[in-house]
Parts: C-alpha cells; structure tokens; sequence
C-alpha cells in the first residue's frame, strides 16, 4: 500500500495516472513562480505549488492538477491560480474524458490574497463551464492539509468528491473557527473533533464526498477510474433544484444536532462512536442504505 | 533571504537522460532541487536561494562534498529552500541527481 | 543529618534535676498535634475537596518540608491548586521537595511565598519561568536532582514532612488505587509516613471496594474527591508520521553498527522520535537481518505506542515502566506475559524501581540530546532555563556498582580496556543518537555547552551536565557512529567525536587524516561501512508510519489521546 496522504503532489500524479502516460504543462525548469513572494522576502517554488498537465486515466485522456500541501499549505494565490485555471479552460477546447483535481490547500495565500480570491472565483466559473459542457471534473482530497477556503467551495462545484478518512473538506479550517468564535464553539485541538465534523467519513454520511477509500494510491486511482466513469455531469435546472430541496431537508433533519455523532445516530447507527475506528470498506458496508 | 551560487569545472558530462527532473518540495526543513542538463564543458553551475541567512560556508562544504561524490558536469543545479538541515540537503541533492540518471518520472 | 522538624512545637519540659531525659518521641508527637488540629474536618479519613484549605491550613507549619506529587506524567494537580492559593501569612517558608515542576501551580506557590527552597529533578515546561524566579531570588534551589537521588534523598536527609499525592481511587479506609500510573507514589508515602510524616491523597473517586491496594490505608492520613479527575500528560506518544528518513537511517545504523554486534537484550530509550524509529524498524528492519530474539527482549521504558508493532512481531519479552502511557491500558491489560501488571490487570508502575531497573539491570541506554561537547559532554540545559535532569543520567550513566556479566557488558568492557593493564570489568553502553543539527539549523555538536554559561549566570554549583563524557560509548549521527571505547587518547576521542559532527563547525574543524585513520580503524563508522544502503533508509521501513497504523497493529486495544488522531 502506498500511502496518498504522505506522498507530494508529483508522487500523486505518478501513481494516479497511467504509468508514463504524465506530461507536464509548464514545469518547474520554465521558473513560471510566484512574483510576489520573492518581493516579501519568502521562499518561492519552480511551479508555484500545483502540478498541472495531461495524462491517461484508465486508458482514457484527462487533464489533471495537483497541489502541494507542503508549499505553503497547498495556498492558492496568482501563479497557482492561473495554472489552475487554464488547465480548466484547456479541457474546453481539447474535450478529455474528465478533469482530476489532486486538491490539498488550505485555501487563498494570504501573501497575495486579491489575486488569490479572484484566480479562485476564476476557478469555480471554470469548473462551472466545463460541466456545463459535459466534461466531468472529479476532485480527491485525502492529503494532509484537507481542502478548505476557496478550495472547499471548489469541491462542492464539481460531479464527484473522493476522500479518504484523512481528508477533511470544509470552508473555514478548525483554527480559523476556534480564533473566531472560540474554543467553546470549537476545540481544533480535539483532533477527534475536528475529523468527525469535516473529516472523510462524516463528508460520506452526508453525502458531500461520493466516494471513501482507503488511505491508498491505488484505492484512490480504481475510485477516480470510476468517477469518471460513471460522472454525468448535469447543471440543469431540476437538478439544481433537486439538489437544494436536498440541503433544505437535510437542515430540517439535522438542524438541532450539535455533533456528528447525533447526526450518525439518527442515521441509524447503534455505535456511532465506533466509526471512527473502523476501516475504509468495513465501514462503506456499514453506511450502505444509511447515508443521508 | 539570500543567494549563493557555486560552480564546479572539470565534471563528467552525465547527459545520458537529458531530462531535468525536480526533488523535494519548498516546506519547513526542506528543499527542493531542480537538475537541468547544460552543455558547458563539464562545468555544474549550483544556485541556492535560502530562507536561513549567513551559512554560505556550510553550503559551500556540503556542496564541495556533493561534486565530490558524483563528479558530475553539465549541469546546472537550482535550490529553493526552508533552512534545511545539511543532512537534508545532502539527501535531496542525492535523490535528484539519482532520478536525473535514472530516467525517473 | 537530623531532620529540622518545627522545633517550635517540641515541649522541652524536661525537669532539670533527671539526668537528661531527652524526648525520642518530638516528631510522633508533633504528628499527634497537627491530626488534632485537622481532626474536625474529617469524617474518618475522608475529608470534602471543599475543605481542602482548611485541611492544609491545620496540617502545615511554616517552614515544613512539602512533597507535592508532580509526576513526570500524573499530577496532584487539585492539591496543588489548593496550596497555591493559601494565605502565605499562616503558611509560608515551605521547602517543596518533588521530583517533577510540571504546572503553573508548582511555581505559583514560589510566586505568592507559601514557599521558598526547592529540591527537585526535572522542571520541564516551567523551565524558564523557573530562572526567572532564580534570579529574581523568590526560590532558593538546593539541588537539581537525578530522579534515584531525590528519591534517596527523601530517606536521608530530605524526608517529607508532609506529602500531597493523588490516586484514581481510595476506599472509606483509605487504601489508595493508582492505577496504571503509580509512578512517584510508592517512594513518596513510604519516607513520609515511616517518619511520622502526613500523607494527604487526592483521588479521582471514592469507591467501596478497590480494584487493588497499592497504598495501604495505614500509611495515608487523609482521603479526599477531588472535583476533576488529576492530569496526567501522555508524553511518551510519538506520532510516527512525524518520523523522517533520515531518523530511520540513523535507526539502521543503531540496530546493525551496536544492537547486533553488542547483542543488547536488554535496554532503554530515552523519549523522541529517535528512538522511535529505531522500535519502530525493529519488525521490519531487525527483522529482516535475523535479529528477533537476539536483540531487545528485555526493556525498562514507558509503555510506548511505538513499540506495540515489536510486541506483536515477538521482539519484547517483558517491560517494566516507569509510568503508563495514556490509550495503553487495554492493550498492556491484553498482553500480561509482557507488561508488570496487578491482579486487577491493569499496570503497576515504579519510577524509583524502574530508574533502579535502568540503571543496574540494563546493557544499553540511548538517548537524544541538544548539545555534545569535544568531550562528550551532553546537556540539554540552554541559557534562560532550569530544565533539570529527571532521569536520563540514571540511565545513562555507567553502573559502577554493577557485578553482575552479561554478552554486552563484557565486550564494552573488553573493548574500553583492552591493552591496558585493568582488572577485567564489564561497561554499560550509553549511546548519543543526534541529527548533527536540529530544526532552526541548530547544531548539536558545540566547543563548549551552555549548560557552563547557565551554571555561571544561575550561581550553580555545578554545570547541568545530563550524561558525562566519560560516561558515553557511541555518539550515533546521520554520518556515522563513533566508538568512543576504542579511543586511546583526547585526542582520538576529540576527532573521532569531530568526525560523525557532520556539517557543524565542530565537525567542519575536523582533521581529515585523523578522521579516516579512526575509520580505517573501525572507531569510526560510516552507514557504508555498515552495508546499509543510504537509499533503502525511507519510512516504508516503518512498521507503522500512523498513530492510526499503531492503533491496527495493536488489534484496536490501543486508543490513542485525541490529540494525536487524525480519524
């Protein structure tokens, strides 16, 4: 097994895709970095922290991108941002079978934060068009810094989210709400907290991630084969509809709950505090016919 | 943050796989090295940009030691790093270079 | 040295014409008056948490020798609270002897003068804060002690007068239960009440029947609930994903360069990751070179999360522990056969017995460190803390008093003394295992240690120095281990130190011929004069490389503090 969550954003790439099959658009030797970080004093990266290129998945053509959580946390800012972007508005014009987006940011780079609100906004109109013209964009999230801020609403644009335990996927990150509504709304220390609110399995229940796997190369690349497959990308009007009565009933169900647990409780489970420590496919056979 | 640049005459041209390959990654305690094939006479050209300032002499040591065991030449070597440890240093400069040989991804 | 117990309550009525009846009994008696004094506070000896000041008001005497229980892991943090906010001007002047300053409460009472002298071991977290108070002259610091010998002290010279201890449980009788971490309590209770001293006991619950009696009632004077259970840190859990290759290198060379050649069975780690990776490797790495059963059977150590894969692989024959480990109490309670437990099942720790343990029965210590001098000097002391030792140098330290031989003795004691006219004798093997720099580009290796500017600067008696050089046999580096047994001369040992000094101005200063004749001479080895590919040193050496994949190794017993999980 090897692990997803440990491995950087190129090693994702190499063992996602179809062996070889990887080509990279605009890689670290052509230097196109960062213009701000320098100018602050704050080291840079050769490719701005995303991979982005073409490849095969499954034998099938795609565009895929990929984040390095570890430079700076994943952050999206200019560079980042527009390399991003223009992989989204490429698969416009050459029609792959789908896009992968390898996400682990923690949101907008606060070095270069204008530039990183818009490139997201950029990103989410993006991904928007590209399903409107049938290209499905499937985004994985099971690295170490999760997938929050501009990134988070990323994810819940796209036709299918695959996470592993370990992926989180919110909006704001635990610090951010412990700093803002304190540390009585929420503990971000209380690791087990802050997994069974944002983490892959409760993403599952609810149905925010179509998908849990393993923390597994090779499970991720069989899901994402897949997603691709089966992804039918729909922004009609019923479906957009269908989709908030969906939200709608899902805060009337859930409303009054104050933890996961409760929720996993009125989903039925009779050991919600079991979960936790079950394994990825013990646990998807649990929550068959449970999920919300 | 601060550049160093080293340059090294008389390295065995190693352009078997004239492919630049790119270890590491720019995070706290960690480095990342770009490898590019240049044809300059066997010369290797090595450029460091470094969060940690005022250890241009422990560079220079780790970087005399690293020609030293590979004796490379034509290449032209880029480091972006996060006050890495020597050891580190040493690590991924070793891990490039393997790639760089041995065709990798 | 006769205890200076509140001589203002001794009676001194003898009559003048006797030939010196002299009273053999102050101290009892002194006992008898302060138990009257609390006697209306307490039903039996169970007294309420809301009369805890009151209970401390009518048992202290200004200037009372106070052992306060502040474990390296548990905490008898309700009693300490209650202490810290006494009126200093009905109590004050105490001399608090405890092996660990853990919370703030330890130095609060320096701060408000209930207190003023301290003994102690190991100060940890309140480090700084404590030379501050130093030099701000508000505590006046007898000694800073090894763990063994703070313990000896309280049976010579620095007997408790009064000791505040906690426990999971007590009965109506006030037998104590500690629990898996019973840690200081047993030496603490024992010099108390065999000197007519008072024992108070915080515990989490007042029960009818124990699950077993590790206190007995008659040495306890005072039960009481304390509102919130006691703390207790789970410091001993390294999270395996934080290991990186480099320390899994470094592993490699300490299983294949002294583990095997020394055949070490049995042993000690210090706490960092380290030593982590080296348990870690153990059913992996070890194993593959056909080490099982032949190395690490027998440990004195905490029962480490890291070592559950080795226990499982059939490495560990027994463990005995200092302290427990927070989320180990299932699975130390599934696996008897290895771990010292009660009939109850659960652990019983001894941190005197097992410091004992460390210090006479084990071949091997090794431990990490901040600063290595070109004498071997090690110490974690830098300038603005008062870190104190707890118990490393009792571990690593060689054990003079030792007679007894084992394999690994033996061939450290051949190889210190070989050629020279000695009576043959065994040596323990302490081992020093540094990256040559730690984080921040701070280099391990130093000319001179600040633990002598400190000494200077806090008017010490003597440089905080954890483990002497003379003491150390191998200094571990991710660029090699150097045989200190084996040097002849300063000199040698000098260079050979030098010569693992990687990158650090101490090892850039090496003399390069020196350096390779040590080599050639096996005093210094490099991982390739090991055989051990720098390349094959990755995490995916790692038996476990989650706390997640702990908790999997241990078949689900392990449940790990919610800190360190990720699920």
């Amino acid at each position: 097994m090897t692990s997803y969550y440990e491995a950087s954003a190129r090693e994702r790439v190499a063992g996602l895709l179809d062996a070889g099959s990887f080509i990279e658009i605009l890689p670290p030797q052509e230097r196109v970095m960062s213009p701000h970080l320098l100018q602050l004093d704050t080291p840079a990266a050769f490719d701005d922290g995303i991979v982005v290129g073409e490849g095969r998945l499954g034998g099938r053509p795609i565009l895929v991108a990929a984040q390095e959580g570890g430079f700076m946390g994943g952050a999206v800012g200019e560079v980042h941002g527009a390399k991003l972007t223009g992989l989204l508005e490429r698969a416009l014009d050459t029609r792959p079978a789908g896009v992968i987006l390898l996400v682990e940011s923690g949101g907008v780079r606060l070095h270069e934060a204008n530039a990183g609100l818009i490139a997201v906004s950029e990103i989410m109109r993006a991904v928007l068009a590209l399903r409107g013209a049938g290209v499905p964009v499937i985004l994985l999230d099971g690295g170490q810094f999760g997938c929050f801020g501009g990134m988070g609403i990323v994810a819940r644009l796209c036709d299918a989210v695959i996470m592993s335990e370990e992926g989180r996927l919110g909006l704001s990150g635990p610090e951010v709400i412990e700093t803002t509504c304190g540390v009585e709304e929420f503990d971000s220390r209380d690791r087990a907290l802050v997994w069974r609110t944002v983490g892959g399995k409760h993403r599952y229940l609810l149905g925010e991630a179509a998908e849990i796997v393993a923390d597994d190369m090779a499970a991720f690349r069989a899901a994402a084969i897949a997603a691709l497959e089966h992804a039918r990308p729909d922004l009609s009007l019923a479906a957009l509809e269908a989709e908030h009565a969906g939200l709608g009933a899902r805060i009337t169900r859930f409303g009054a709950c104050r933890d996961a647990l409760d929720i996993w409780r009125d989903l039925g489970f009779e050991a919600p505090d079991r979960l936790p420590l079950l394994e990825a496919d013990a646990f998807r056979a649990l929550a068959a016919g449970r999920r919300a | 943050m601060e550049r160093l640049t080293f340059t090294y005459a008389g390295g065995r041209p190693a352009t078997r796989n004239a492919k630049a390959t790119l270890a590491g990654v720019v995070g706290s305690g960690n480095l990342e090295v770009l490898v590019e094939p240049v044809a300059q006479d066997g010369a290797v050209t090595i450029e460091v940009t470094t969060a940690a300032v005022g250890f241009g002499r422990i560079w220079q040591a780790v970087m005399d030691d690293f020609f030293a065991r590979h004796g490379l030449g034509d290449l032209r070597i880029s480091i972006n790093d996060v006050g890495a440890t020597p050891a580190v240093v040493s690590l991924r400069l070793d891990q490039a270079i393997e790639t760089y040989l041995g065709g990798g991804q | 040295m006769l205890q200076q117990t509140a001589p203002a309550t001794a009676p001194s009525c003898a009559p003048s014409s006797a030939p010196a009846a002299r009273d053999w009994n102050t101290q009892a008696r002194n006992r008898e008056a302060r138990l009257a004094r609390a006697a209306p506070l307490a039903r039996g000896k169970v007294v309420k948490s809301a009369d805890a000041a009151a209970l401390l008001e009518a048992i202290l005497e200004t200037g009372d020798r106070v052992c306060l229980e502040g474990n390296n892991q548990k905490q008898a943090d309700f009693l300490a609270k209650v202490l810290a906010g006494l009126d200093p001007a009905r109590v004050n002047g105490l001399h608090m002897v405890q092996s660990v300053l853990a919370l703030p409460e330890h130095l609060d009472v320096f701060e408000s003068g209930v207190a003023s002298r301290l003994d102690f071991s190991f100060s940890g977290p309140q480090g700084a804060r404590l030379a501050r108070l130093v030099s701000g002259g508000q505590i006046a610091i007898g000694a800073i002690h090894t763990y063994l010998e703070l313990f000896s002290r309280y049976f010579v010279d620095l007997t408790p007068r009064v000791s505040l201890v906690c426990a999971q449980a007590a009965d109506r009788n006030g037998n104590l239960y500690t629990g898996p971490n019973t840690e200081d309590t047993p030496v603490i209770v024992e010099a108390t009440a065999f000197k007519r001293g008072i024992v108070i006991a915080q515990v989490n619950e007042l029960v009818d029947t124990l699950p077993r009696v590790d206190i007995p009632a008659d040495w306890v004077d005072f039960v009481m609930a304390s509102p919130k259970p006691h703390y207790i840190e789970p410091l001993f859990t390294r999270d395996p994903a934080q290991i990186s290759d480099i320390q899994v290198l470094m592993a490699m060379m300490a299983i294949k360069g002294i583990y095997a050649p020394y055949e070490v069975n049995r042993l000690n780690h210090g706490i960092g990751f380290d030593t982590a990776a080296i348990e870690l490797i153990l059913p992996t790495y070890a194993e593959s070179l056909g080490l099982k059963g032949k190395i690490c059977r027998h440990w004195a150590l905490n029962p480490h999360p890291a070592l559950i894969p080795a226990i499982e692989a059939g490495f560990v024959q027994s463990v005995h522990s200092f302290g427990s480990e927070l989320g180990m109490e299932a699975y130390i309670r599934a696996r008897p056969d290895v771990f010292f437990t009660g009939p109850d099942g659960s652990m019983r720790s001894n941190r005197a017995m097992c410091q004992a343990a460390g210090h006479y029965a084990c071949d091997l210590f090794i431990g990490s460190t901040l600063q290595i001098d070109l004498a071997g000097n090690s110490s974690t002391a830098t300038l603005g803390r008062i870190a104190g030792f707890g118990g490393a140098p009792n571990m690593g330290a060689d054990a003079r008093g030792r007679r007894h031989a084992s394999p690994t003795w033996l061939k450290a004691g051949r190889e210190a003394r070989a050629g020279r006219n000695l009576v043959p004798r065994g040596q323990k093997l302490v081992v020093q295992m540094v990256e040559t720099y730690r984080e921040h580009m701070q280099p391990a290796f130093v000319e001179t240690l600040d633990a002598f500017a400190l000494a200077e600067s806090a008017g010490m008696d003597l440089p905080p120095v954890m483990i002497y050089g003379e003491d150390v046999t191998h200094i571990l580096t991710e660029e090699g281990i150097a045989n200190l047994l084996l040097c002849r001369t300063d000199e040698e040992r000098e260079q050979a130190i030098r010569g693992v000094a990687g990158y650090t101005p101490v090892g850039l200063g090496r003399d390069k011929r020196a350096v390779e004749n040590l080599r050639d001479r096996g005093i210094i080895l490099r991982p390739e004069d090991l055989g051990i590919d720098k390349r094959s040193a990755t995490r995916d050496l790692l038996a476990a490389r989650s706390i997640k994949d702990l908790v999997r190794a241990s078949g689900g017993l392990y449940d790990p503090p919610k800190r360190f999980r990720n699920w």
